[in-house]
C-alpha cells in the first residue's frame, strides 16, 4: 500500500473513533459541559491533560527544534516538563478544592473584584487564541501534505471533528476523546522513535539508545555528531551557543507558563477530591514525560541522519525523500558554487551554506529519512492530528467557558438560567471554532511571535495571582490587581518592542541582561511579585470572609461526619 | 479539625513542598542549566551522555515525574495522619 492510502486509513479511522466517543458522550448539563461532572477518574484525565498539553507544536515541531539546536533546545524539555511540579505541588489541589469552574473563577471569588475578573478573562481569551491558531495551521498542514487536499479543506474537516465534539460533548466529550487522543499520538510518536533508535544505535529504547556507541565503529552517537558539527563548522550540538542567563530564564518563563495555562488548570475542576488531583498531575506528566524523554533521541537520530545523507553529497545521489520534501518548498537548495555537491555547513564555516530545511519537517520526514515502511508513515500523520485536534478542543472549551461563564454569568447577566448558560456555552464553543478555523486558513503572519506572548503573559499574570491567592492569606485585591496589570505591562511591552516595533534590534547586544523576549516572562513574574507585595503593605488586608475562604482551600476535603 | 491542627498540617506541608521545590530546582536550574560545563567534563556511566546534557535532556524529566509521585505519597499520609482521609482510603474505595 502507498504512504497516501495508508494516511488515509489511518487517519480515518482514528476521526471515526473520535467521532464514536463525541456521539456516545454528549453533555446535559452546564456543569457536564464546563467540568464534565467533576467525575473523571484521575488516570483518565492524566491521560486527557497529556493530550491537551501536547500539541501540534510538541508533536511536529519540538524534536525538530531540538535537533538543530542542540543543548539549548533543552529550555523546552525542561520548560514544558518542569512546570507540572509546580502544577502539582503548588496550585491543582487547592484550585480542586476551591472547586468552581474557571481560572477567572477563582481569581475574581478570592480577590472579591469585577476588575481582577475581567483581567483573568481577558488574558485567559487571549492566551487560549494565540495557541488555536497554531494548531489549526498545523491540522492544514498534514492534511494537505498527507491527503494532497488543500489546507483550506483540511481545516474545514477538522473544525468539523471539533464542532461535533467539542459543542455538543463540552468537557465530558473532549475528555473521553482525548484519551483516545493521547493514546494514538503516544503510539505514532514512539513506533518510528523505537524503529530508528534499533536501526542507529541496536538498542530498543531510543531514550537510552541515543547515548549509545555506533554498533559499527564503536563510536558514541553524540560524539560523532559533535565531531560532525565541528567539520561543518556549526557549534557543538551538546554544548549549545545560547548565553546561561538566557536559558535560565527562558526555562524558568516556560515552567511557570505552564502552569498558569488556563486549558491545563482548568483540567483538575474534572477529577472528584483533592487527592484526585494530585495523582492526576502525576499521571499527566508520566504520560507527557514519555513523549518529552523520547524527543531528544528523535531529535539526535534525524540530525546524524541528514547530516550523513545529505551533507557533502553529490546532487545526482540524493535520496528520493529529499526530492519530495523539495517540492513542498520546505526544504530549499541552490548550488552556489556549482560544484555539484550539497554544501550544507554551519556559520564557523569558510564556505558559503547551500541548503535551507525547515525544522518543523523533521519529524514528519524522519520515517522517510530511516527508509521504514509506509505504514509508519501514515501513523505519524495521525498522530499529528490527534494532537493538534486534542489542543484545539481544550483551548476552544477555555474560550466558550471564559464566555458564557465568567462573562456572562459571573459579570454582566446573573440571573441566567442553567439552561440558558448551556446554550451560550454552545453558542460560543461553535463562534470559537469558526474565529479558529479562520485564523487556521488565513494564518497572520505572527503566530510564531506571539507563542512567547502566551507563555510570558500567563507566567507573569496568572500565576502570581493564583500562588499568592493561596499562600498569602493577606494578600488583597489591590495588591493582586496592580501586581498583574504591572507584570502584564512590563512583559507585553518588552515582547511587542523587539518583536514588532523593532524587530532589527532584536539581538542580544539589546537584550537587558541578556535576557531574550522569549525569556522576559521569567523577569514579568518578579516584578508582579514585587509589586503586589509593596502596594498590599499599604493597603487594608482582605475581608474575615475571604481569609476564612483560604483557610478553607489549604484543607483537603473532609472527611464525611456518617460512615 | 481544631486550629491547632490545621496549622501544623499546613506547616508539615510547607516543609515538604520546600524540600521538593529545592529538589525540583537542583536538578533542574543546578544540574542542567547553572552547573552543566562542570558535569559535562563527567559521563554517565557506560554512555555518551555528558552528565550535564543528560540532565537537561533527561535526567531532569525523570526526577520531576517522580517528584509529583512523591509528593501524591506523602500528603496521602499527611492527610491520614491529622485525619483528614481514613487509613487505605487513598488506595481503594471512595467515599
Amino acid at each position: 500500500m502507498s504512504i497516501q492510502a495508508w494516511t488515509y486509513l489511518l487517519v480515518g479511522l482514528s476521526f471515526a473513533l473520535y467521532i464514536g466517543i463525541a456521539l456516545k458522550s454528549k453533555a446535559r448539563s452546564h456543569k457536564e459541559f464546563y467540568v464534565a461532572g467533576g467525575g473523571v477518574s484521575p488516570l483518565a484525565n492524566g491521560m486527557a491533560t497529556a493530550a491537551d498539553w501536547m500539541s501540534a507544536a510538541s508533536f511536529l515541531s519540538m524534536a525538530g527544534l531540538i535537533s538543530f539546536q542542540g543543548y539549548d533546545g533543552s529550555v523546552y524539555l525542561m520548560g514544558w516538563t518542569g512546570g507540572y511540579v509546580l502544577l502539582a505541588l503548588l496550585l491543582a489541589p487547592y484550585l480542586r478544592k476551591f472547586g468552581k469552574f474557571t481560572v477567572p473563577d477563582f481569581i475574581g471569588d478570592r480577590y472579591d473584584s469585577q476588575l481582577a475578573r475581567i483581567v483573568a478573562v481577558v488574558c485567559a481569551i487571549f492566551v487560549s487564541f494565540t495557541y488555536v491558531a497554531g494548531q489549526m495551521r498545523g491540522v492544514g498542514i498534514v492534511f494537505s501534505r498527507f491527503l494532497s487536499v488543500d489546507i483550506t479543506t483540511g481545516v474545514l474537516i477538522g473544525m468539523g471533528v471539533v464542532f461535533l465534539y467539542a459543542v455538543l460533548g463540552g468537557m465530558k466529550g473532549i475528555t473521553y476523546t482525548q484519551v483516545a487522543q493521547y493514546c494514538v499520538l503516544i503510539f505514532a510518536y514512539l513506533v518510528p522513535a523505537i524503529f530508528i533508535s534499533i536501526l542507529v544505535a541496536d538498542v530498543a529504547v531510543p531514550q537510552w539508545g541515543f547515548g549509545a556507541a555506533d554498533p559499527s565503529s564503536g563510536v558514541y552517537l553524540l560524539d560523532k555528531l559533535d565531531g560532525l558539527h565541528a567539520e561543518l563548522g556549526f557549534a557543538p550540538y551538546t554544548n549549545g551557543s545560547k548565553a546561561m542567563i538566557d536559558v535560565f530564564c527562558i526555562t524558568a518563563a516556560l515552567m511557570v507558563g505552564t502552569a498558569g495555562l488556563p486549558h491545563v488548570i482548568v483540567r483538575f475542576y474534572t477529577v472528584p477530591r483533592v487527592r484526585d488531583a494530585r495523582l492526576s498531575v502525576g499521571w499527566a506528566l508520566l504520560f507527557i514525560a514519555l513523549l518529552y524523554t523520547t524527543a531528544p533521541a528523535v531529535a539526535v537520530f534525524a540530525r546524524t541522519n541528514l547530516l550523513a545523507t545529505v551533507a557533502g553529497e553529490q546532487v545526482d545521489r540524493l535520496p528520493d525523500w529529499f526530492g519530495r520534501w523539495e517540492e513542498t518548498g520546505l526544504i530549499e537548495f541552490h548550488d552556489l558554487n556549482g560544484d555539484g555537491r550539497v554544501q550544507y555547513v554551519g556559520p564557523n564555516a569558510d564556505v558559503p551554506n547551500e541548503l535551507v530545511i525547515d525544522r518543523d519537517i523533521m519529524v514528519l520526514a524522519n520515517p522517510e529519512i530511516a527508509g521504514l515502511p509506509n505504514w509508519v508513515v501514515g501513523l505519524v500523520a495521525a498522530g499529528g492530528l490527534a494532537a493538534a485536534l486534542s489542543t484545539a478542543a481544550g483551548l476552544l472549551l477555555v474560550v466558550s467557558t471564559s464566555i458564557s461563564h465568567d462573562l456572562l454569568k459571573r459579570a454582566l447577566w446573573r440571573d441566567i438560567t442553567p439552561r440558558a448558560e448551556l446554550l451560550a456555552a454552545r453558542i460560543a464553543a461553535a463562534l470559537s471554532v469558526g474565529v479558529a478555523g479562520w485564523l487556521g486558513i488565513h494564518p497572520p503572519g505572527f503566530v510564531a511571535e506571539v507563542v512567547a506572548f502566551a507563555f510570558g503573559l500567563a507566567a507573569s499574570s496568572f500565576f502570581p495571582a493564583i500562588l499568592l491567592g493561596i499562600f498569602k492569606k493577606t494578600m488583597n485585591k489591590y495588591g493582586a490587581v496592580s501586581g498583574m496589570v504591572a507584570g502584564l505591562a512590563f512583559t507585553a511591552t518588552y515582547i511587542v518592542w523587539f518583536k514588532f516595533v523593532d524587530p532589527a534590534a532584536n539581538t542580544p547586544a539589546n537584550w537587558w541582561f541578556g535576557i531574550s523576549p522569549e525569556g522576559i516572562g521569567a523577569v514579568g513574574m518578579v516584578v508582579n511579585f514585587v509589586v503586589a507585595f509593596t502596594v498590599a503593605h499599604f493597603t487594608p488586608p482582605p475581608s474575615e470572609a475571604i481569609q476564612e475562604l483560604v483557610e478553607d482551600i489549604r484543607l483537603p476535603d473532609r472527611l464525611p461526619e456518617s460512615t | 479539625m481544631k486550629p491547632l491542627d490545621r496549622r501544623a498540617y499546613w506547616r508539615a506541608n510547607l516543609r515538604w513542598l520546600a524540600l521538593l521545590l529545592a529538589v525540583w530546582f537542583a536538578s533542574s536550574f543546578g544540574c542542567g542549566i547553572l552547573f552543566v560545563h562542570e558535569l559535562d567534563r563527567l559521563r554517565l556511566p557506560g554512555t555518551g551522555f555528558k552528565l550535564g546534557f543528560w540532565f537537561a535532556q533527561q535526567g531532569s524529566i525523570y526526577v520531576f515525574v517522580v517528584l509529583t509521585f512523591v509528593y501524591v505519597f506523602v500528603m496521602n499520609r499527611l492527610d491520614e495522619r491529622y485525619e483528614i482521609m481514613r487509613k487505605g482510603e487513598a488506595d481503594g474505595e471512595r467515599p
